[in-house]
């Protein structure tokens, strides 16, 4: 089973997200803030991670960051999951490593799914 | 505290830096058209001095006559561009407060949507034909709000001029038609009957796909939405031109090295009294709220900003009860 580290704030998405994963077969690892979710990366190893910028304790800048300067946890696809658009973060996500970068507001649940599938090259 | 304020008058000193936080070109810029005014009077105190010591008997009185008027001056101007400075304050401090609340509301409207598309899948549950019903109208009342939201915060980039504008060459016609199959439901719903005439080979534009979509989709929505239904409930006159059904015409072509976008309806039109205020921000015409209440009124002002950010130009001609005509041309 597929293990996906969420890295959200928001505990009512991280309950959407864990039925629907679950329901697609994904075991979904929470993680409530960017501190927690850097000790989830390094211990539980997972296949994907997806990461909201606008986090308590560690930015999501500086946990992607720090992700992607990790020997343990650089091959680890990124998606950015965020509601911040403002000029640039798109280029600096990508720029620091990030495969896909998504606004909440533009997708539907489904769309997102696909592109958790897609990026986990299933 | 000394250091503090010591660091304040550094700060305004920093002309360049005080323009760029009003987002106001140089020479738009209170500050540095204080400093140029500074430089001119003194310029024209020392000169007034020169020829004031070399034709006047007594020039240093005159230098000093001259010297306090330049004083009195530069103050009562200091006091103005003060008051313009806080002026511009509000404004930005509206701005970046219009900026954080939308922040703020799309975080708990995404959950929103996500939870409701997730109970409306089926995945946790069966949902009964009633209560499909009912989801759907939670669906479009928390888009709704999500589009305003999205609105607002367009505006606050418009006003901070920090509206991303990401230009690549893409084909209009075929943005026009994609949007015209997403406007289906609504065209279909609104018994109108939309036509889209193309020139042949035109030529691809430099410009911002998704902002020039966002200007079609507001100009498509509106012919739309202000035809009012005939046979609906609560419409108290026929369409336009006695037609049965509304029409909403759509041309493209290629006039005077641009390409030409026009979009025509039959429907309520814009009452001469208010078609200077047309692309002003939450204006909405008192015509229109007799059809149709929903609408920010925010659309036309984003859709004039990004045209004229993209190189273009836009226009309309209406008549009240005939229909509007909507144009604008971008470089291609």
């Amino acid at each position: 089973m597929k293990k996906i580290l969420f890295i959200e704030d928001e505990s009512a998405l991280q309950k959407t997200f864990g039925e629907i994963l679950s329901q697609e077969g994904y075991e979904m690892i929470p993680a409530l803030d960017g501190q927690t979710g850097l000790k989830m990366a390094k211990t539980k190893k997972p296949d994907l991670i997806l990461l909201d910028l606008i986090l308590p304790r560690v930015h999501g800048f500086e946990v992607l960051k720090q992700l992607k300067e990790d020997s343990e946890t650089k091959e680890i696809p990124v998606i950015i999951l965020t509601n911040l658009e403002e000029i640039g973060d798109v280029d600096k996500a990508i720029g620091l490593g990030a495969t896909t970068y998504l606004v909440k507001a533009q997708y539907t649940l489904e769309e997102v799914l696909e592109k958790i599938k897609k990026a986990l090259g299933k | 505290m000394e250091l503090v304020n010591f660091k304040k008058v550094l700060s305004q000193l920093s002309i360049l830096a005080q323009c760029r936080r009003y987002g106001l070109s140089l020479w738009q810029c209170p500050q540095f058209l204080f400093l140029i005014m500074g430089i001119i009077i003194i310029g024209t105190a020392v000169i007034a001095y020169a020829i004031g010591n070399r034709y006047i008997e007594d020039p240093t009185l005159i230098s000093l006559i001259i010297l306090l008027l330049t004083a009195i001056l530069l103050i009562i101007t200091f006091i103005i561009i003060q008051g313009f400075e806080r002026l511009a304050e509000a404004n930005r401090m509206k701005s970046e407060f219009i900026s954080v609340v939308s922040h703020q509301l799309r975080s708990p409207l995404s959950n929103l949507r996500w939870a409701i598309e997730l109970l409306m899948s089926g995945r946790i549950g069966k949902i009964e034909e009633k209560q499909t019903e009912y989801f759907k109208i939670l669906k479009e009342n928390n888009s709704r709000m999500e589009e305003l939201v999205s609105d607002l915060l367009t505006v606050s980039r418009i006003e901070q001029r920090t509206l991303p504008l990401k230009k690549r060459e893409f084909s209009l016609e075929n943005l026009i038609k994609n949007l015209i199959l997403e406007f289906k439901p609504l065209i279909q719903a609104s018994n109108v009957e939309v036509k889209f005439k193309s020139e042949e080979d035109l030529p691809e534009i430099l410009a911002d796909p998704s902002q020039i979509r966002l200007v079609i989709g507001n100009l498509l929505d509106n012919a739309i939405r202000y035809i009012p239904a005939r046979q609906s409930p609560g419409a108290d006159r026929p369409i336009a031109g006695g037609k049965d059904k509304g029409e909403v015409r759509i041309k493209l072509e290629k006039k005077g090295g641009k390409l030409y976008f026009e979009i025509a309806d039959n429907g309520v039109g814009i009452p001469k009294e208010d078609k200077k205020y047309i692309f002003q921000k939450f204006f909405r015409s008192k015509n229109v709220l007799k059809y149709q209440t929903q609408g920010s009124g925010l659309g036309l002002y984003i859709t004039k900003a990004i045209v004229e950010k993209s190189g273009g130009k836009i226009g309309f001609s209406s008549q009240e009860g005939v229909g509007s005509t909507f144009w604008f041309s971008l470089p291609c």
